[in-house]
Order: structure tokens, then sequence, then C-alpha cells
């Protein structure tokens, strides 16, 4: 009888052949981590295993730790297993987790995507017998569009705005989404986009780590009375609503989300604009990167899991689910 | 199809009243007049081919989607309950196809869609997929609101008509008057629409009704009694009757025709000593009693098409007329209230052949404002719903209009009630669980007595939407049942005796007043507070 590679404990994902957890949400002696979005690094715990390039994300949302820097494809031991990281395809440094033991080989994708980014390396479909996959967007309405097309809406947007002579401020998550939407924006404009305090520290990390994005200056770094007309600005989404906010005279307001495919979620957010970047897999993506490992078995950890599971279950794969604390931002 | 769908998603991204007055604006400006008549007609709510128009039923949108898109029926109905949206969803779930079909939205409507209306399965199935296989996602999202019912874009029917008057030059309440009543979209009813020159059609139709606003906290603000005239806020139904040479029409606020269901009131309106336009409310009142009766009633008849002398003995109608519009051909809309009402007055005097189901809804008199609000206390008593308040000089104006007109409704009744199902919402609320149904106590069962949508604000939707989802008991389709927990304190207008109900009664216009979350739900109320109010 073959013994589980992963299992669900209530501090975290654990591998119990190898002693360590991965993404663990309490602290742990030794944890793993994907990548470095609060829901899968958390502060507290004894050692830490990343990937070489998503070190300098974790040392700026961790601070000091101990980490053990791995580079992609190289295995390393931890206990009576063979570990691995592959590149996730979600942001600078995400990884997947390979685990390889005497009974088989177990894949921790952590967060993925599976279309193309120009400041992470490319999802590396790796064969396994059982895969651990997130679920977030896992219903087939979740199928995205071209990143360019929308990055040309987003430039369009900012464009509109500046012939009313009001800012465009977009909201994207801090880490990922902000750079993402930098580099691809690089394509089609050069002009300088201005920056929120916390997403100019993940530039700097994105930057040092040798990613081209457009020339960004931050917020604070105007001149009084400036009231950024005409300019693209990005925040994080926890500036909207907030006080930060009224230094823009008259503003526009967009957000970069996978969620803003549906009109009632870019109502409830109460922005102008919704645009559909994700750094999730979409719906035909899950299918085919489950197909692509050849795996017998499928778990399925956070998101619309119901509706994977199901579909891959009458499809002939094993499936079920592990419940955990990650959350659903994009 | 292209253009209209570009309208939509123009002012579905907008809040601004101006950008989507602007918007509109640029459409008219460029639409063909077929196009644009049918977007009028779909903005102001109306579907294709109105109610009788058989094209495609939710169950067969979803069975095609299904087989178009390879994604099985229980997914779909899960993504449905994602999305909130079945027009919506039913977009998402294709890809674009690889050319557009460029044809206009008439041409779309008329020759593709009613074109097959009733028709066999297959036939209509095969122009839905056209669409589907032909539009772009936008367009695919508006094809399919054309299907499934309204278009719910947030544009009020004033704002088109705005729109349409700044186009054309022709004044708003000239349009709105001629949008009145049933009209057949089209290119002639377009150009009728803005024609600058008065149409002899102009005649036959109602005035478009002014409606009072509700007044929030004491009328105090309103300055000086002496301003204002009084009259009861009546429990029934909107009602101008027309009398225009031999004509006799009676329209309802919903811009229905009644003619032939009250002939009461017709009889009694050929009996008035001159032509008139009134305004005034439409109640079922027996003769012998002081009250009028419940709404119920008048539902019972407002149902009866032809009603016979047994129906129209049961519940006589009778309108109370409170204003004049028109007089012998004279449009008096911009005379002040007081020389209006003076006219009504005149008019009824003279007209004692109108008595027998036409009276003038009394002008209340008080001392000061003290007086007004302890007459506004007794009201439900005397079977109405509160005091009107209108301003002496003010002229009839269009819509709803606040300033001139008040209504002064009594407190609400109340009672506290246990959520026990919860459904998302749609639009704005698609994602959050925002329709619930509550209950009260019979004996130690709890039984649903009344739905509500609105009250809470939106940081108390996502708290108690958490909640629901955390502690659902029990899954059918989009609906939750909720362990019975959480104590609501409802507000509602009335409650009537219903057999159509397990509980046996129906409230009139819940809402949640707040949420008691000192409440345990053992401390809800029973049925029989509800019964013992229930008329």
């Amino acid at each position: 009888m073959a013994v589980d590679g992963v299992v669900q404990r209530p501090e975290g994902l654990y591998c119990p052949a190898g002693d360590f957890h991965i993404d663990p949400w309490r602290p742990v002696p030794r944890a793993v981590v994907t990548h470095g979005h609060g829901d899968h690094a958390r502060p507290g715990s004894g050692e830490y295993h990343t990937s070489v390039e998503g070190l300098p994300i974790l040392q700026w949302r961790l601070g000091e730790q101990r980490f053990v820097a791995h580079e992609a494809g190289v295995p390393f031991r931890l206990g009576r297993t063979r570990v691995s990281l592959h590149p996730a395809g979600h942001v600078l440094g995400s990884s997947q987790v390979r685990i390889e033991t005497d009974d088989g080989v177990w894949v921790v994708s952590g967060d993925y995507k599976r279309q193309p980014d120009p400041t992470c390396a490319p999802f590396e479909v790796v064969p396994c017998d059982t895969f651990v996959t997130e679920a977030t967007f896992g219903l087939p309405i979740y199928r995205w569009p071209d990143t360019a097309e929308v990055a040309r809406d987003i430039v369009a947007w900012r464009d509109e705005c500046a012939a009313e002579g009001v800012a465009a401020v977009l909201f994207c998550y801090a880490l990922g989404k902000a750079q993402r939407v930098l580099a691809e924006l690089a394509a089609f404009t050069d002009a300088p986009v201005r920056v929120h305090g916390a997403i100019a520290a993940g530039v700097g990390v994105y930057r040092a780590a040798g990613v081209r994005m457009l020339e960004t200056r931050t917020i604070d770094g105007a001149e009084r009375g400036a009231d950024f007309a005409g300019q693209l600005v990005l925040a994080p989404p926890s500036a909207a609503g907030s006080p930060w906010m009224r230094r823009f005279r008259r503003a526009q307001t967009g957000f970069a989300s996978g969620w803003m495919l549906l009109r009632g979620n870019r109502r409830r957010r109460n922005v102008d604009r919704g645009f559909v970047v994700s750094d999730h897999a979409d719906w035909p993506a899950l299918l085919r990167t489950v197909a692509q490992t050849g795996a017998s078995r499928v778990i399925a950890t956070h998101g619309n899991t119901d509706a994977l599971v199901r579909t891959l279950n009458a499809g002939g794969l094993r499936t079920e689910t592990f419940s955990t604390d990650y959350g659903g931002e994009d | 199809m292209r253009r209209f769908a570009d309208l939509y998603r123009r002012l579905d991204r907008s809040t601004a009243t101006s950008d989507k007055r602007a918007a509109l604006l640029d459409y008219f400006r460029s639409a063909p007049p077929e196009d644009a008549a049918w977007a009028l007609w779909l903005l102001c709510g109306g579907k294709i081919g109105g109610a009788k128009a058989k094209i495609a039923a939710s169950a067969e949108l979803r069975a095609w989607i299904s087989a178009e898109s390879g994604v099985e029926p229980w997914l779909v109905d899960e993504c449905y309950s994602q999305v909130g949206d079945l027009a919506e969803t039913l977009a998402l779930l294709l890809d674009d196809p690889p050319s557009r079909d460029d044809a206009p939205l008439h041409v779309w409507i008329e020759a593709r869609l009613l074109a097959v209306s009733g028709r066999d399965a297959d036939t209509r199935r095969a122009a839905v997929v056209r669409g589907w296989r032909s539009l772009d996602r936008d367009a695919r999202l508006v094809f399919n609101k054309l299907l499934t019912g309204a278009l719910r874009v947030g544009v009020s029917q004033r704002l088109a008509q705005q729109a349409l008057a700044e186009l054309s030059g022709v004044d708003v309440a000239l349009i709105a008057q001629r949008m009145l009543g049933a009209w057949t979209p089209g290119a002639a009813f377009l150009r009728d629409l803005l024609s600058p020159e008065a149409l002899p059609g102009d005649r036959a139709q109602p005035y478009p009704f002014f409606l009072a606003s509700p007044l929030e906290g004491g009328p105090e603000a309103l300055g000086a009694l002496a301003d204002w005239r009084l009259e009861w806020k009546w429990d029934g139904i909107r009602l101008q009757l027309i009398r225009r040479d031999a004509d006799i029409a009676l329209w309802s606020r919903g811009e229905e025709r009644l003619d032939g269901r009250f002939p009461e009131i017709e009889a009694a309106a050929a009996g008035l000593a001159r032509d008139a336009v009134l305004d005034g409310e439409l109640l079922v009142w027996r003769p012998a009693e002081t009250a009028p009766a419940p709404f119920a009633d008048l539902q019972t008849r407002i149902q009866r098409r032809r009603p016979g002398p047994r129906s129209i003995g049961q519940h006589p109608a009778r309108m109370l007329a409170y204003d004049l519009l028109e007089l012998e051909g004279v449009d008096l809309r911009e005379r002040p209230l007081d020389e209006r009402r003076a006219l009504l007055e005149a008019l009824w005097r003279d007209s004692p052949g109108a008595h027998a189901a036409i009276a003038l809804s009394p002008a209340l008199a008080a001392a000061d404002w003290n007086a007004a609000a302890r007459m506004r206390e007794g009201a439900r008593e005397r079977g109405v719903e509160g005091l009107m308040l209108k301003r002496a000089d003010s002229p009839y104006r269009v819509g709803r209009r606040r300033g001139d007109w008040w209504k002064w409704k009594i407190d609400p009744l109340t009672v506290d009630a246990v959520l026990l199902y919860a459904q998302a919402g749609h639009g704005r609320r698609s994602t959050l669980y925002t329709d619930y149904t509550f209950g009260v106590w019979d004996g130690d069962a709890l039984v649903p007595v009344a739905k509500a949508y609105s009250g809470l604000d939106d940081a108390e939707i996502l708290r108690l939407d958490r909640w629901i989802r955390a502690h659902t008991i029990e899954r059918f389709g989009p609906v939750r049942s909720v362990e019975a927990v959480q104590v609501f304190e409802l507000g509602f207008e009335g409650v009537n005796r219903s057999n159509r109900h397990k509980s046996g009664v129906a409230v009139r216009f819940p809402r949640i007043l707040r949420w008691r979350t000192d409440k345990r739900p053992e401390e809800a109320d029973r049925l029989d507070a509800l019964e013992a109010l229930a008329r």
C-alpha cells in the first residue's frame, strides 16, 4: 500500500516521508514555499526552502529568516524524499514542488498559469503520479483573453482619461500583477507610470532580477499639488476608498484581475473599468495541465474545486480536495 | 448589433448620469431610426415581441449552450449560479467567432428572432445559435439579453427621453406623453415621437404622472404649513381619467389602459359637466363603509377584464380625484395647485351625475405640523397609508421630481423574523447572497413569511454573505437553507390573508430594517402576531 506523498494537517500540507510542509498557514520547523504571496508565505517557520528567483521576494515579504534557495530543476534531499522546484509561471520565482519517494512522484503546483508572462519563467509540465492543483478559476466561464489585447485596452483607457483631464488609477496586487502590467504595457507605450509605495518596493525587486518594465515614478516623489491628470497610476486594492486617493482631484479607477471577467464583480468593487489580467490558470488551462502531467490522481486545493473535481472524476481521474487556507486573490 | 453593444457597454461602465446621457445622445445621433426605435424600446424595459413572443425559454437556452460549448448541463448551472445572470453566463461559455456578423439591431430582432417566434424548437435553436456563432462577446451579451428579458443597464425612461429631447429639440414632456401606452418600435414611431409638429394622436394620450417622493425626517424642513396642502395617501392604484368629447379613457400609472374593467367609473365620467382630465386614486369602497376596502379587493377587480354585476356589487370601485390636468381642452399643468384644485371642486359641484363613483379626495386642515403628525398617526385606522404634502403653488410636473410633492407615510409595521434561506442576487450583487427568505414561529416550527432584498448596507451584506456560506445546511440549486440563527427586524406596509402562502398571510413591501444581532432566534415573533394584523 503506497503512502501518500502529501497529506493535509491542521497547520498545512505536509509531506510525511520528507518531514516538511508546503506553504503552511501556521509556523512549522521546515517549509517549502512555492511563492511570496501572503497566503502561501507566512512568517514564523524555522527554515524556508525556495527557488533562487523567489528568494529576494521572500526576503522582501518575510524579512530575515533562515532561507535555503534552490536552482530550478535541481533535486535536493529532504528526509527520505528527493525534492525539486520547477517554474509555475504565476509570479517571479513561483515554483511547483516535485516530490519523489519510493512510492512515486507528487507535484504540488501552488498557484500557476499557462499564459505567457514576461516577468517570470513559464510553467513547466512536470510528469507525476499525483498532481495537487489550484482551482481558483475552476469553472468553464473563466477563459482568459489575450493579455496583449488587455494591455492595449489599458493604454487606450489612459488616453481617454488624458482627454478628460483625469488620472487613471489602476488597482492591482502589489506583488506580481503590478509588475506584469508594467512589463506588458511596455510593448505599447513608453510613458512613465506612477506607482504607490507598496508597489514600488516590488518593482525594485523585479528590476534587480533583470525584468524589463516601464519606467516608474513614485507618487510621493511628485511635486506638491500635482493632480496626475492623464497619467496611469498603479495602486494596491487596499488604497481604494482610502484617504490616499484624495490626492487625485479627479480620477477614474480600474482593477486588473481575472475576477473582472464578471460584470457583477466589477460593480461590487465599484470601479469604472475592469481589466481581465489573471495570474492563475483558467478552466481550459486547468484541464490541459492535469492531462499533460499524466497524473492518475488529482487533488484540488482552493477555489472552485467542486466543479473541477466532479469534471475530472467523470473523466475517470481519481480526484479529491484538500481543504486549505489559500485565498482567491488575483 | 455592434453599435448597440457599444452603447450597452458604455452605459454599463458609467456611473455618472451625465456620461450615460452623452452615450445615449451619441447613439441616437448615429443609429438608423429602425435601430434607435428598438434601442429605446429595450432601454425602457421592453421585451422583443412583448410577453407573447416565444423564441427561447431559459431551460432551452441552457440546454443549447451545453450542446454548443460541450459543457455538461450541471456545470452550466454551476456557472450560472456563479455569474448570477443567464445572458452573461451564455456569453462567457463560448469563444469569439473568427468573423463577425455586422447586421444591425433591427435586422437581428425582426428578421432573425421574431421571425422564428413560436416555431419548432430546431428552427428557434438555429436562430439563437447563429447569434452565438457570429457575434463577439459584448454583442453576444446584448443578444442574450434580448432573449432573456430585461436589459437593466441603469437607464431610466426619463434619461432616454431627455437624450431624445436634446437631440430633437422637442419638449421632454411631449416626448414622455407620446411614449405613454402601447407603441410599436419602428422608424415611423420614432419619426412621430420626435416630430416638432402637433400630431392628432397627441390629443388622445394621457399626461405623464407626477410622482411624489418619500419624506424622510419630519415635515418642519418644508417650511410654513400654510404653503402646503394636505391629503390622505390612499392605498390604491393611481388613475388618470380622460374625457375628451365623447371618448373616455382610464390609464393606470403602469401606463396600461383600464378601459372596460371599471364600467362604474366610466359611467360616472360620462356624468361630468365638462370635458376634463382628472388625476386621482382608484379604490374599492363599499357605499356603507367609512374606509376603503383592502388593496387585495382592488386586485381582484383589476384582474376582471369585463366584470359582471356581481363582481361590481361585491367590489365597487371609486375614484378619489385630487387634481385637474385639463379642462375643456386646456392644459392646466402649469397653473398652481390651488387654482387647479378650485377648478376641480367647481367641476365636481357641477357634476352630480358623476358622484356615484367619483369623489373628491378631501382637502385636510391642520393647525400646525404637530396636528398634521397626529392625523398621520391615525392613518392606519382609516385604511390609508399616511399623508400627501403638496406645495400650494406647485405646477403638475412630470415623473418623480423632488421638492413639491411628498408622501409622508406612517411608520411601517415591524416583526422580528429568522433568516431561513438565501439566494445570490443579480447584477451588482450577483456574487453575493443578498436575497433572503425569513420565517416566524408557528408552534415550534419556523414558517416562511417574507422575502426581502434590501435594507442592509454593503458591509453588512458582506458579513452576512460570509456567514451564510459557512452555515449552509442544504443547497437547492441557487438557494441555500441556513441554520436558523440570525434575527432581523423587518418592516412592512400591511398584512393580507392569503391562500397562496403556506403561512396563510402575505406581507406587503417587506424590507429589512435592522440586523438584530442582540436577539436569539427563540425571541423572534410568532405567526399569531402577523395574523392579528391581517385585514
